[in-house]
């Protein structure tokens, strides 16, 4: 008797579809796309304000343009999903054994998410929003 | 007890004769507490019995019953027919070559298991007189889950790095590296650095996370990995950036 063993070959793309699993861990790697592109932004800024008081004046001008603000929106909504779906994901890479038992997931996700929140409010306070 | 009548739809391939696998429609009349197992084991008995597939112990500790039921990676004797509605699709596991019918060709994960080395390398030997190798509860559970691995598969069948880069070593190989590498009676992390440190080992997961996902046995091979990542990159920056390259 002779083998034969038939190879099923994977569709590139098609097996994102294949469970929410897939399409929840796609979301997370594209976001990257829109959290990339916010860092051009910035760099770009950062061109503009070099180049003198004008020209980072109408950087700003052109950042309040409906299409900006639609890509922050995006971007930000983008950067939210990374970072929960992120930080949950922490327990995993770095579970904590204490004596002989482990801690509880939710510490290692919470305490990430307490520390992400109070160094957003310390950025925005010295970005001078509140 | 009631019974019901459940069609399963099982994918069939015979090297012989087909060119390539198509699916086959069984209808069963199956009992309330039948596992998808049961209706196969059904089939052969009473309907085809030219129907191949693996199982042996139809209570979730052989690892040998993998199969795709309705696109996920189950086990066989576990998944019950109660728990779906319609045509239960059976399937071979992903991402495996068909060797027949619901049986696949899994010596690559057999020698991809063989190269992480996946027993105990003891830092030194000792003289059966100097008696056994000691460890505190709180070692043993630091790698206690991961000795629950029963080899079934279903994590390679639901991680779509392995399908779509057949070289990278996988979840429960990798998982099986690092119960051992977290062992404290264990000297063997440098040994298997070579399979688990290179690019087709840890450096493959993008950390999709189904691994842990599917498995019957509720070990967690996508932080076995993201562990070993984090131990290798230390090692790494030993190496390059401390004076002498220490490790």
């Amino acid at each position: 008797m002779s083998r034969k063993p038939y190879v099923r070959e994977m569709p590139r793309f098609a097996w994102v579809f294949r469970h929410p699993r897939y399409l929840r861990y796609m979301t997370r790697e594209l976001s990257c796309l829109f959290i990339g592109a916010y860092t051009l932004l910035l760099v770009a800024g950062i061109g503009r304000l070099a180049e003198g008081p004008a020209a980072y004046e109408a950087f700003l001008e052109a950042l309040k343009s409906p299409l900006s603000i639609a890509f922050h929106v995006l971007a930000l909504g983008f950067a939210i999903y990374h970072s929960i779906t992120w930080f949950n994901l922490t327990p995993k890479a770095l579970p904590v054994q204490i004596g002989e038992e482990f801690a509880p997931d939710w510490v290692i996700t919470g305490a990430h998410h307490v520390i992400w929140v109070l160094l957003s409010l310390g950025i925005l306070s010295l970005a001078g929003a509140f | 007890m009631s019974e019901r009548l459940v069609e399963v739809e099982v994918l069939r391939y015979n090297p012989e004769t087909d060119s390539e696998p198509h699916f086959q429609r069984y209808s069963v009349s199956c009992e309330e507490e039948w596992v998808v197992l049961d209706a196969l084991n059904h089939v052969k008995e009473t309907i085809d019995p030219t129907l191949s597939y693996r199982w042996s112990c139809h209570m979730a500790v052989c690892g040998s019953c993998g199969m795709m039921i309705n696109g996920e990676p189950k086990l066989a004797c576990k998944a019950f027919l109660r728990n779906y509605e319609g045509v239960i699709r059976v399937e071979p596991l992903a991402h495996f070559p068909i060797e027949r019918d619901l049986v696949t060709v899994i010596d690559d994960f057999v020698s991809k298991l063989a190269r992480v080395k996946p027993y105990l390398i003891p830092k030194e030997d000792k003289p059966l007189s100097a008696g056994e190798y000691r460890q505190t509860p709180a070692q043993l559970k630091k790698y206690k889950q991961y000795t629950l691995c029963i080899n079934c598969m279903l994590c390679y069948s639901a991680c779509p790095e392995y399908g779509l880069i057949p070289k990278y070593i996988g979840p429960a190989a990798l998982s099986l590296a690092h119960r051992y590498n977290a062992d404290s009676r264990d000297g063997g992390r440098e040994e298997r650095a070579q399979e688990v440190a290179a690019t087709e080992g840890v450096w493959d997961c993008s950390f999709v996370g189904a691994c842990s996902e599917v498995c019957p046995e509720h070990v967690d091979p996508a932080s076995a990995i993201q562990q070993e990542k984090i131990a290798n990159m230390v090692d790494w920056y030993k190496e390059h950036l401390m004076p002498g390259g220490a490790k």
